[in-house]
């Protein structure tokens, strides 16, 4: 972890819908050119996802399992100025809400899935909305991501 | 993997919404204490969920909620008296209601007879 300004954090939910993981490293990526430091959080699953895809670090940088990202922030060992939040499923909107409350960082809520935009009208916590009802194919997702972060 | 993974747990609810956990979290206990995501229980589960969290206590046992990223959400109980007591000593600036019949059994006693700051502030 660094301690400089411009850290994001991207945080992943549960890897089952396949968007994910490409949307993941096209955010990284594209925040990293931007000049940002990029921490992935995630289950074990979804970081050796991540891992697996991109062996030589080249999208990715720094990551760290999901739950001791929460002890971290709870316990302010360190924060970030952006997080990304990735939600299919109520779990995800949990995830979400609670980096909303742990966090100092801006949080968005990247909603995709099945039942994106239902599941997008149940965010009640301060977050700004990336939604697209996105399973395999990533480009909607990405499209929306460019709009809203250039 | 929190440590109340390996702990003697009772699972009251599996796989449901958050909501739905709360919701049996109130229904369901003596007292209800809301906590805001992070609370911190056992050695090193910091709670995940929408605000308000509730917390309940019934007899010996705590409930709470546990959410996995792939799983959903469930409804634990685990004998604490050392949680139970934490929570509502912690709890008690912060506590937004306290429902269902233990607790009004608990103020019926209070009103009789007052024995600490905690008894009276629950009047």
């Amino acid at each position: 972890m660094t301690n400089g300004k411009g850290k994001a954090l991207l945080v992943m939910g549960c890897p089952e819908v396949p968007v994910q993981t490409s949307i993941v490293l096209y955010l990284s990526n594209k925040l990293q050119k931007a000049g940002m430091h990029v921490t992935i959080a995630g289950t074990d699953a979804a970081l050796k996802l991540m891992k697996v895809s991109d062996p030589e670090g080249y999208y990715i940088k720094d990551t760290i399992d999901l739950d001791q990202c929460i002890a971290d922030l709870v316990e302010k060992r360190y924060d970030f100025d952006l997080c990304f939040v990735f939600m299919h499923n109520d779990s995800g909107m949990a995830y979400g809400a609670t980096m909303s409350a742990i966090s100092s960082a801006k949080v968005y809520a990247l909603v995709f899935g099945k039942n994106a935009e239902a599941l997008a009208e149940t965010i009640e916590y301060p977050a700004e909305k990336i939604v697209a009802k996105a399973v395999h194919n990533p480009t909607p997702l990405k499209n929306k991501i460019d709009k809203v972060i250039g | 993997m929190s440590c109340i993974e390996q702990m003697k747990y009772k699972l009251l609810l599996e796989r449901v919404s958050f909501r739905e956990a709360r919701e049996y979290i109130e229904k369901n206990s003596d007292e209800v204490y809301y906590v805001n995501p992070g609370y911190k229980i056992f050695k090193d589960y910091y709670m995940i969920g929408v605000p308000p969290m509730a917390m309940g206590v019934k007899g010996k046992e705590m409930l709470f909620t546990y959410v996995k990223p792939c799983h959903g959400t469930f409804v634990m109980a685990l004998e604490s008296e050392e949680e139970i007591n934490r929570l509502r000593e912690q709890e008690a600036g912060k506590v937004k209601a306290s429902l269902k019949k233990g607790a009004q059994k608990e103020k019926e006693k209070v009103e009789a007879a007052p024995a600490s700051f905690q008894d009276m502030w629950k009047k």
